[in-house]
């Protein structure tokens, strides 16, 4: 069996996990049946414990769901502290479905493998020594790699139910009105964590400032929330993300940055009114400084800025450059904080963000974006899962999401090191090259060859040379080489979902 | 060209390599580190042996920490720290070069 862009699925699991291979980017207009989470019901006033221990018991089973953010990133204390308690209480074949997984989980979660506590896991993505572990064999049942839109499709449609979410926030009150924006550990937006606060059966949640009833803004509500575990301290304030997001001195990134800005304020897109989302990469953040420029020098005003924000992206919206920022997501102090005093920055949830199966999500609505490679093939396929070893090393994040916007912009060097970024055949297909529109490298651009609308206006432009994208894959493997070709065994480690539902590709167990 | 002393040549720093050339009695034999030794091994470790044969090195014990070099990076460090070890960095070999 093999999906749309080429890539030969394991036919056993595709069977028994009842898969359909990917098709098609057109999500259509079908109807679907969302589920709902069960109510314990109760006035509320008696959530608060003091005891992750006494919730795990009264709340968790063999064989259940259980979930997490990954809001806090690298400065989280919640997941292991829980974690601990529960691989302690000998729980077994738990499915971890986490929004994401941080490189300060990953002990904690090869060690819940290894005792049988966790036996299924599906995530937007894995890094390091977890990684490593997954891509040599170490859990039996594939990984199922979700985006965030479609962790919150999965969530809605049922195919990820979720029996307790265990949530930390920097600050709630007795009943549970919580937000990410008080208190010491801030990350702003709470969004992916607002989905499980929404389906899960039971919503537990941990933090170490409980603050006067009725807390307020309430992102996660009283009516959603069974218990309030108080804790020492839920994260590490510092290792959450860093200060202030600061603008790379790589002269290579720098040009990427403005052969990027070149390509958007050349192209239709770029009028008073549009709309934007860029990363948070070297190249990305210098695109943004870029963008300010010429939308004052041709004075153009964005609608709204998407995604994932920086302390860049709410100086826009300071400066009246921007009218709105919706925000899935904060990667730095200054746009956390900014959330807590800017009312022109909206909170929102994964499904709103970018969920397929809705009534519009806010993707849909994105004329521009920008979106980093570990690789790109010569039909515009991305690669942001597995590195040059063939080892679980990324994260989908929004990637097969934000793509669907009107011009989809990958910014990468035409090589790392001795790595080729552009190469025949991405090693992992994530996200389909139907949704790619421009690739931009230091050594010129390369445009999707369905995109003749394109082709037409960013041919042509001063300091911004035309390539195919197989000429550009050429100069690449000129400079490093012809790498031999990774060896895998035949066991599958892991799906990679379309953000449908569907398979799009699979990875394999590497062999040493 | 005989080795008469360990040498160094090269740096840890990304795109770069490390190249440590010291004494030895049958042939040559290659320790290599790389990141990219799935994909490169090979090749890095037949550039070091062509450039080695090149400057006429029977024996010689060879450690390479690769940060990711190109061919060129790796054929320039091993002459460098072929040289500090045969100490005929004041004489090279402009002919072979």
């Amino acid at each position: 069996m093999k999906s749309k862009v080429n890539r030969e699925l394991p036919d056993d699991l595709m069977k028994q996990l009842n898969y359909q291979p990917f098709e098609t980017t057109e999500i259509g207009n079908p109807e679907i049946q969302r589920v709902a989470p069960k109510v314990h019901v109760s006035t509320g006033d008696d959530k608060i414990v003091d005891s992750i221990k006494k919730v795990v018991d009264e709340t968790l089973e063999d064989g259940m769901t259980i979930s997490f953010h990954h809001h806090f990133r690298n400065g989280d204390y919640v997941f292991n502290k829980v974690m601990r308690v529960i691989i302690d209480a000998g729980i077994k074949n738990l499915t971890l479905a986490p929004s994401s997984l941080t490189g300060v989980m990953n002990d904690m979660v090869i060690e819940a493998i290894k005792a049988g506590t966790i036996t299924n896991i599906t995530s937007s993505g894995m890094r390091g020594s977890l990684g490593d572990f997954v891509s040599h064999g170490g859990l039996k049942n594939p990984v199922i790699f979700r985006s965030h839109g479609n962790r919150a499709r999965s969530i809605e449609h049922g195919d990820i139910k979720i029996d307790v979410a265990f949530l930390g926030v920097p600050s709630a009150d007795r009943l549970g009105n919580a937000n990410g924006m008080k208190g010491d550990a801030v990350f702003g937006s709470l969004g992916y964590a607002l989905m499980d606060a929404q389906y899960a059966d039971k919503v537990v949640l941990l933090t170490d400032n409980i603050v006067d009833y009725p807390n307020t803004p309430a992102s996660i509500k009283q009516t959603q929330v069974d218990y309030v575990i108080k804790v020492d301290k839920v994260g590490d304030p510092d290792k959450i993300g860093s200060g202030a997001t600061r603008f790379t001195k790589d002269p290579k990134e720098l040009k990427i940055a403005s052969m990027v800005n070149d390509v958007i304020t050349h192209s239709p897109y770029f009028k008073d009114g549009f709309s934007f989302q860029t990363g948070s990469g070297g190249a990305a953040l210098a695109v943004t400084r870029y963008l300010r420029q010429a939308m004052i020098d041709n004075q153009i005003k964005a609608s709204f800025a998407l995604g994932g924000i920086t302390k860049p992206t709410t100086d826009l919206l300071n400066e009246g450059l921007v009218k709105k920022v919706m925000d899935v997501q904060d990667f730095d102090k200054g746009a956390a904080d900014s959330m807590h005093t800017n009312g022109d920055q909206q909170e929102i949830d994964a499904s709103w963000y970018a969920d397929p199966d809705n009534k519009g999500a806010m993707v849909d609505q994105l004329d521009v974006v920008i979106l980093s490679a570990l690789e790109i093939d010569t039909k515009f396929n991305v690669n942001v899962m597995t590195g040059s070893d063939g080892v679980i090393r990324g994260a989908i994040g929004g990637h097969q999401d934000a793509a669907t916007g009107k011009l989809t912009i990958i910014s990468a060097p035409l090589v790392r090191g001795r790595i080729a970024t552009v190469v025949p055949d991405v090693t992992t297909v994530v996200t389909p090259g139907d949704s790619v529109d421009v690739l931009v490298t230091e050594y010129g651009i390369a445009i999707n060859p369905k995109r003749t609308d394109l082709l037409a206006v960013l041919s042509n432009i001063p300091g911004l040379p035309v390539y195919k994208i197989e000429d550009l894959q050429k100069m690449a493997e000129k400079r490093v080489g012809t790498p031999k070709p990774l060896e895998y065994t035949d066991r599958t480690v892991a799906l990679i979902e379309y953000r449908d539902g569907t398979v799009i590709d699979s990875i394999k167990q590497v062999k040493d | 060209m005989e080795i008469k002393k360990t040498a160094i040549a090269g740096t840890l720093e990304s795109s770069d390599i490390q190249l440590t050339i010291s004494k030895a009695d049958n042939g040559i034999s290659i320790d290599l580190q790389s990141d990219v030794k799935k994909v490169f091994g090979d090749q890095i470790e037949s550039v070091i042996k062509d450039t080695l044969a090149k400057l006429d090195v029977k024996d010689a014990k060879v450690k390479a920490v690769d940060k990711g070099a190109l061919d060129c990076v790796i054929k320039a460090r091993t002459i460098a720290a072929i040289q500090r070890a045969a100490e005929t960095t004041d004489t090279p070999e402009w002919e072979v070069l």
